[in-house]
């Protein structure tokens, strides 16, 4: 019972954290969303006790808690894949937001020089 | 009317070479063509900006943040497409390539034998030119077999950067150029994929002048991999449809 408590509280806690995250901005909704899938799954097994018990052995998993290890770390893997492909893709904007740079900074330095010629004439 | 032809070279840290280059490819550009030499710095550390602004002939394109060849590389063609550029080629900024050869390479295109031309220095039989070292030779091999057996085509010097380009694998390049560290060999494997003509030409290439190659031999048995496994990926994506 008091484990049940704790694990409800806790849940709660990790809702209410990223939810507050979204609310300041610190954390955009796209990358929010797995973890909201994560702690609702939270929720719903702190709640739920047979659940866990349900689940190992419908996928024939004995030791229960071992299930739970299982779902953490499938979700933790995904995150990370989910962080690769965001990292990837900001890799090519930050290429292309450089190239750009570097080719404004000449468009730049020859319109200076140009107009530099202009007055002197 | 004189064809625009962009001169691309890519630098990191090549205070001690560049100079040197820019004289060697100022003093055998073909008069027949409107040229203009690019000099991309990719964020060197070293005074290789300072040289080339004191210089003062070449256009420079100076990176915010290191990029990578390909992407410095990648830089020099927007700029040539931007500037309605007919021709564009790749030149070394560590003195590898000679600049003799330039008129070689730009040939195939102006004839219209190729659209993309490949420095190779393994066209002439062994013991003429500079025929690189044994563990670069091994990686060399390597690639050429890879890219047979993913490409049906097989190059004659995979790792070479000396490289031209029409006007259409110029905007090829300029929006699907690998941004990889190293992408010279996964290059053919894209352009053949996406049907471009392509013409190994003989070229004699120097040792390096000073600096430090990019590829030692520890790192060598690293960037096989990793441009093998990049080449295999090329070979696995379909051909760009939105390219015409």
């Amino acid at each position: 019972m008091r484990i049940q408590i704790i694990s409800i509280v806790g849940s709660l806690l990790f809702i209410f954290l990223i939810l507050e995250l979204i609310r300041r901005k610190k954390l955009k909704e796209a990358y929010a969303l797995i973890w909201g899938v994560m702690s609702i799954c939270f929720l719903i097994l702190a709640c739920w006790v047979d659940a866990l018990g349900f689940v190992s052995k419908l996928i024939g998993i004995e030791y229960a808690p071992a299930t739970l290890f299982l779902v953490l770390l499938v979700t933790v893997v995904l995150i990370l894949i989910q962080f690769s492909v965001i990292i990837s893709s900001q890799t090519d904007k930050i290429r292309s937001l450089s190239q750009e740079t570097a080719l404004l900074k000449q468009r730049l330095a020859e319109l200076e020089k140009g107009s530099a010629k202009n007055k002197n004439k | 009317m004189k064809m625009k032809v962009a001169l691309i070279i890519p630098c990191f840290n090549e205070q001690d070479n560049i100079i040197g280059v820019i004289d060697d490819v100022f003093s055998h550009l073909p008069p027949d063509e409107d040229w203009r030499v690019i000099a991309v710095n990719d964020c060197s550390a070293d005074a290789t900006l300072a040289k080339l602004d004191e210089d003062g002939r070449a256009v420079i394109l100076d990176l915010p943040c290191n990029s990578g060849v390909g992407a410095a590389v990648q830089t020099g063609f927007k700029y040539a497409r931007a500037n309605g550029f007919d021709f564009a080629l790749k030149f070394d900024g560590d003195g590898q390539h000679r600049a003799d050869y330039i008129p070689a390479l730009l040939e195939v295109l102006k004839n219209d034998q190729a659209d993309f031309a490949v420095g190779s220095r393994f066209i002439r039989p062994e013991g003429q030119g500079f025929q690189s070292t044994s563990l670069r030779r091994v990686g060399i091999r390597f690639f050429r077999f890879l890219i047979r057996l993913l490409s049906g085509y097989t190059p004659s010097d995979p790792t070479s950067g000396f490289r031209a380009y029409n006007r259409r694998a110029l905007e090829f390049a300029t929006r699907y150029y690998p941004s990889f560290d190293y992408p010279e060999p996964e290059e053919l494997v894209l352009m053949k994929k996406n049907h471009f003509r392509i013409k190994d030409v003989f070229t004699e290439m120097r040792e390096r002048r000073g600096g430090v190659s990019s590829i030692s031999w520890y790192r060598g048995i690293y960037y096989m991999f990793k441009v093998g496994f990049a080449i295999f990926m090329v070979a696995l994506r379909p051909k760009e449809e939105d390219f015409n």
